[in-house]
């Protein structure tokens, strides 16, 4: 719109509004996980009396913290590193090739997408008993188990951007590197994935932030051995106490890698949502 | 499956595109393949990996979801579940009879999540678009405004739930802290947000908090097509700035809107993470939703044929509004690709 000075004056006003309201709990995390615990159970200091850094060196005692943090590592790479592979393939059919049954299928992908997980949280348990029942392969508790499920979960939302993001590279740039002889394959990855690299960044940060965060199957497929960050954080509150600034320390920590990620990439992020779901 | 009829020529290709029972691909039939189409696996080797997944982990559940629902499923024969006993209706006739509590329980938590998504949705779309607009023109800090605004988003979801967990604290917390010390509202009493009533209004707060990111990224890409001249000569013809985003800026958001706008609410509808965050494995009967309600009744009360039997009114509630959904996703050309 144009800058009258009303205008500015009201996009001040707005833009002060929505930076406290995204501000204010972002706050409250950082200066409670600063806090010695005597300061954090009483009425709550917007100016910490005292800094301490002990929270940040306590959480890794308090709870097994490391290896919360090392199952969520493992799984959420692996899931999303399959998730993007398997997108790819089936995104660049979808986008370039002809074959029956394609409607079938993208209509298939794109509906699994709306339905919530708790629909799926009991037969996928029965299903993984049963398998464990009949050959011994142990899906839950297991880390196997969690990602073929949470590559599941993010393959709709991959395949449905990144086929949008493949359709909108011109056919030219394949069929100039089919002639000299590459063929599809060679083409999809010689030509198709340099030029779509920020779709499928894109794409890989969204699958990394979904099993990230996920709380649903995590509650159910994992034992002590597996846990995630999401239960894990959990152990922070006992029956009689909350250790509210060792949590806020590790929520710290464990939004770190995610944040990290996201602000690197977010020009990619918005660049590939808007090509690959807005359209 | 009928590809390999196109090898052996064009005037049989013709014929066997009449006999396909797949009715809405007329282009086969009115346009003979001229080049020789070779029968080609590739396509299908691609889609396999895919193809696979979504049947183990979507479509099968999906259907044994439904199959539960007719079987009688307790704790007691969950782990040998194919010999659990078939009974029929009876888990609907139990569960969702509108006498029984559980019943009144199921449909009025239906008619919460219903409110609780349009409030939800509402509030994050005018707060992104608030934000979208004012950001949508160039001054000295918005790239790390528009960063900063992208964070409640690029959290893990129970980062933020813990957050505001720790806020709505009822003696102690940061929000009766702002609200009674220092505003004074409530006659100095400090009232509860984790419990009873106050739970649904809380609950609202923290998915407003977490969603309207999305709102604004998604809203912003749409402006960003919006020229800048047509703003300018609105406003030489004298237009306010309510009449520019009325008759500009939110006719070009159109396109976008109803995508973004079906897909918050499914979010927002089938909301699992914030309750189980915010009030670990039962929510107060106020605010139970109705993801978390099935949850309660499958994993709480172990009674899965009645967890079920909601799975599938859910199941169905969802088909029809995937329906709608993919109707304003895929655009209408390429049905006969």
């Amino acid at each position: 719109m144009i800058e009258t000075r009303n205008f500015r004056i009201l996009r001040n006003v707005v833009l002060t509004i929505l930076s406290l309201w995204v501000a204010i709990p972002l706050y409250v995390v950082v200066s409670t996980s600063l806090k010695p615990l005597k300061d954090v159970s009483g009425l709550f200091q917007w100016i910490p009396r005292e800094i301490t850094a002990s929270p940040y060196l306590d959480i890794w005692t308090t709870v097994p913290l490391a290896k919360y943090f090392q199952n969520s590592l493992i799984i959420t790479i692996c899931a999303t590193a399959c998730s993007v592979t398997v997108a790819v393939l089936a995104a660049y059919a979808i986008a370039r090739l002809q074959f029956k049954g394609k409607r079938a299928f993208s209509l298939t992908v794109l509906s699994t997408q709306m339905f919530p997980g708790i629909l799926f949280l009991l037969p996928l348990y029965l299903i993984f008993t049963q398998i464990r029942n009949m050959t011994g392969l142990q899906l839950q508790g297991s880390y196997l188990g969690l990602i073929i499920t949470y590559m599941t979960f993010t393959l709709p939302f991959a395949i449905w951007m990144l086929s949008g993001y493949f359709a909108s590279i011109p056919k030219e740039l394949e069929e100039a590197s089919m002639i000299d002889g590459t063929g599809r394959m060679g083409a999809l990855f010689r030509v198709i994935l340099p030029v779509a690299k920020p779709g499928i960044i894109a794409v890989a940060v969204y699958s990394f932030i979904s099993a990230w965060g996920e709380v649903l199957f995590a509650s159910v497929l994992t034992n002590e051995a597996t846990k995630t960050l999401s239960l894990g954080l959990k152990a922070y509150a006992s029956e009689s106490d909350v250790f509210w600034n060792q949590l806020m320390a590790a929520s710290v920590v464990v939004s770190l890698p995610v944040l990290i990620g996201f602000i690197l990439v977010q020009k990619h992020l918005v660049a590939g949502l808007s090509a690959g779901a807005v359209k | 499956m009928s590809h390999s009829a196109l090898d052996s020529g064009p005037a049989a290709a013709g014929s066997t595109a009449a006999l396909d029972p797949e009715p809405g691909q007329p282009k086969a039939a009115t346009a003979p393949p001229v080049r020789k189409r070779r029968r080609s696996f590739l396509p299908y080797g691609l889609i396999l990996p895919a193809a696979i997944l979504e049947l183990l982990i979507h479509i099968g559940p999906m259907l044994l979801g439904i199959w539960i629902a007719f079987i009688s499923l307790t704790q007691l024969n969950l782990t040998n579940w194919l010999n659990a006993p078939f009974v029929g209706l009876q888990n609907f006739v139990n569960g969702l009879n509108p006498e029984s509590t559980i019943g009144q329980a199921f449909f009025s938590t239906v008619g919460r999540t219903l409110g609780y998504t349009v409030l939800v949705v509402g509030f994050s779309w005018v707060l992104g678009m608030a934000g979208a607009v004012f950001l949508s023109s160039n001054f000295k800090g918005r790239a790390v405004l528009r960063t900063f605004f992208l964070v409640p988003y690029a959290l893990p979801a129970y980062v933020g739930t813990i957050a505001w967990a720790f806020m709505f604290n009822q003696r102690d917390g940061a929000v009766n802290q702002i609200l009674v010390d220092t505003f004074h509202l409530f006659g100095d009493e400090r009232p509860f947000w984790l419990l009873g009533e106050n739970s649904f209004g809380a609950m609202i707060v923290v998915n407003v908090w977490q969603l309207w990111p999305f709102a604004f990224l998604m809203l912003m890409a749409a402006l960003q097509n919006v020229p800048t001249d047509v703003y300018e000569a609105a406003a030489i013809d004298g237009a306010s700035l309510w009449q520019q985003f009325r008759t500009i800026t939110l006719p070009m958001v159109r396109p976008a809107n109803g995508v973004l706008l079906m897909v918050m609410s499914l979010w927002t509808f089938n909301q699992f993470n914030i309750p189980f965050v915010l009030f670990g494995a039962s929510s107060p009967k106020e605010a139970t939703l109705i993801s978390p309600l099935i949850y309660q009744n499958s994993f709480g009360s172990w009674n899965f044929g009645l967890g079920g039997a909601m799975s599938v009114l859910l199941l169905i509630a969802l088909f029809i509004a995937s329906v709608f959904y993919i109707r304003m996703v895929l655009p209408k050309g390429a049905d006969n690709d």
